[in-house]
Order: C-alpha cells, then sequence, then structure tokens
C-alpha cells in the first residue's frame, strides 16, 4: 500500500475507541436521567458527578482525536 | 484557508537572549500576565468593601471561594483547609486561562503541555513530597489497598503504583488535548464558512450555515473550558486526599 493511503487508514483505526466513549457517554446520560426522573431532589447531588464522570470520558475521545490528527498530518 | 494549528504558535515579544537560553517575552507570557493581573485586580477591587450584604463584584468574588471551599470540603475533608491557597489558585489559574483562550485573536496558554505538565507535576511532588514527609514508609501502603488477599499482591501492587505514576501525564494530557482539539474545531468551521464566500453569491448565502454551527460550538467551548478547569482541580484534591488520608 502506499505510505499516504497507510496514514489516512491509522488515522481511522485510531478514532475506533470513539465507539466506547459513545456506548460510555449514552450510559452517563441514561443512568442520570433515570435517576433524576426517579428522584428529582437528588438532581443537585448528581450533577457534580454527572459532569465529571462526564469529561473524564469525553476526554478519552480527544485523546483518541488527537493520536488520529497526529498519525495524519505530523507522523 | 488558515492554518488550523497556526494559532498555537509562540512568538517571542521581547527578545531576551541570556547565554544559550531564550528567556524571551513571549504571547504566552503576556497573556498569563494578563489572567494574574486580572484575578489579582479583579479580586481585590471585589473584596475591597466588605459588606454583609454584597454587591455584584463581592458576590462573584464569593461565588468563587465558596465553589473551590466546597469542593475541598466534598473530597478532602476538613484537614484538606490548609491547601485552600493552592487549590484556589489552580483554578483561577486553569480557568482564566481556558476563558481567555475564547477571546477571538487570544492565546490559549493551557494549550501547550508544557504548562499543564508543570503544573500537574507539581501537584504530583507535592503529593509525594507531602505524604513522605508525614507518613513516612507508611506512604506506601497507598499501593496496597486494603482488604487485598496475599495470592493478589504480586498482580495489585504494580498496577497500583502504574496508576499512581500515570497520574500527573494523563490530569496534563487530558487538559491539553482538550484546549487544542477545541480551538481547532472552531477554527477548521471558521474556515468552511471563509472558503464558501470565496465562492461566489451562492457560497456567501451556505456560508452562514457553518458560521450557525460556530456559535453553537463555541458555547459548547465555554462549557469545556469551564468543565476541565473544574476536572483538573477536582483530580488534584483527590489526589491530595491521599496526603491526609492513609491506612482507612
Amino acid at each position: 500500500m502506499e505510505l499516504e493511503a497507510v496514514k489516512l487508514l491509522a488515522g481511522a483505526i485510531a478514532l475506533l475507541p470513539l465507539i466506547g466513549v459513545g456506548i460510555g457517554l449514552g450510559l452517563i446520560f441514561a443512568s442520570y436521567n433515570e435517576a433524576v426522573g426517579r428522584n428529582p431532589n437528588a438532581a443537585e447531588l448528581l450533577d457534580k458527578k454527572y459532569f465529571l464522570a462526564f469529561a473524564l470520558t469525553e476526554a478519552l475521545a480527544i485523546f483518541a482525536l488527537l493520536i488520529s490528527l497526529y498519525l495524519v498530518f505530523v507522523g | 484557508m488558515a492554518n488550523p494549528i497556526h494559532q498555537f504558535e509562540i512568538q517571542p515579544l521581547i527578545h531576551i537572549p541570556v547565554g544559550n537560553l531564550d528567556l524571551s517575552y513571549t504571547n504566552s507570557s503576556l497573556w498569563m500576565t494578563i489572567a494574574v493581573v486580572l484575578s489579582t485586580v479583579m479580586l481585590s477591587v471585589a473584596m475591597r468593601r466588605r459588606a454583609l450584604v454584597p454587591n455584584r463584584m463581592q458576590a462573584f468574588a464569593e461565588m468563587i471561594y465558596e465553589f473551590v471551599a466546597g469542593m475541598i470540603r466534598e473530597n478532602i475533608g476538613s484537614k484538606g483547609r490548609q491547601y485552600f491557597p493552592l487549590i484556589f489558585t489552580l483554578f483561577v489559574v486553569v480557568l482564566l486561562g481556558n476563558m481567555l483562550g475564547l477571546v477571538p485573536y487570544s492565546f490559549t496558554y493551557t494549550s501547550h503541555i508544557i504548562v499543564t505538565a508543570a503544573l500537574a507535576f507539581m501537584i504530583f511532588l507535592l503529593v509525594v513530597m507531602i505524604g513522605v514527609f508525614k507518613h513516612g514508609f507508611h506512604f506506601f501502603s497507598l499501593f496496597l489497598p486494603p482488604g487485598v488477599p496475599w495470592w493478589l499482591m504480586p498482580l495489585i501492587v504494580p498496577i497500583e503504583i502504574m496508576s499512581f505514576m500515570i497520574r500527573p501525564v494523563t490530569l496534563s494530557v487530558r487538559l491539553f488535548a482538550n484546549m487544542i482539539a477545541g480551538h481547532i474545531m472552531l477554527k477548521v468551521f471558521a474556515g468552511f464558512s471563509a472558503g464558501m464566500v470565496a465562492m461566489g453569491a451562492v457560497g456567501i448565502a451556505a456560508g452562514i450555515m457553518p458560521m450557525l454551527f460556530n456559535s453553537v460550538l463555541i458555547g459548547f467551548e465555554f462549557l469545556i473550558a469551564f468543565l476541565q478547569a473544574y476536572v483538573f482541580t477536582i483530580l488534584s484534591c483527590i489526589y491530595l486526599k491521599d496526603t491526609v488520608e492513609i491506612g482507612h
């Protein structure tokens, strides 16, 4: 294969973790909404934990994006 | 289309060569200075007239104080009060770095890994030093979670050591990668608009779409800027908890 094609392919493979991040974010949103729906008083308590979990999960997607950009444009 | 990476370039404003070192005053230093001056002036002006019923500025300063104090109370406990100045400064520095970066034509100093890594390694070394001075050899019981059966120790201890050592790396890369990715995304969508406008009358009409999307994105970036500052400080709090609570 040509070098350019391999680079693009590597960049695409590096984005595969987005599958897991998508599932993870879906679970976070789903369980947060379910918990608040069952007990609206808990919303204030859950907000902070929910944002922390969201940011930590979302950061993994950013890692993958960064590695993909590095493979395509720098490497 | 302008290069989306160009915005992260460090440009020296005042050249200060010292021997083989380049100690120039750069645009990064300029925005750090702005952040320091802004936070110092704003907080001292807000707290100059201490009223029982706060005015708008004082209420804002108290809001930040309460936010950080609550974070320490929840994550470290009452013993964490001694770390308040450190955590508060850390939060304000990272928050202002992220927020000032969203001002057009500004520079995001938290988008350079050397800045975030310096902050993260400072926290890491602080945790190790305070831990060893306070608890001595007992500090290393951190790597052995209580209640682990003896035959699992050869597996658990290396994993715990690895996850302890990797902390400053993930802490710094998380912040820097978020800032880089967010700003590149904004620039790329702005580039779509600029490219379409160059195509003539139809392009100008279609070029509004990426611009509208960009205004949604910048709102999202403000959320991320705040959230990443929050995550950076709360993880520092969680790491510092190891120095006050050992063997519980």
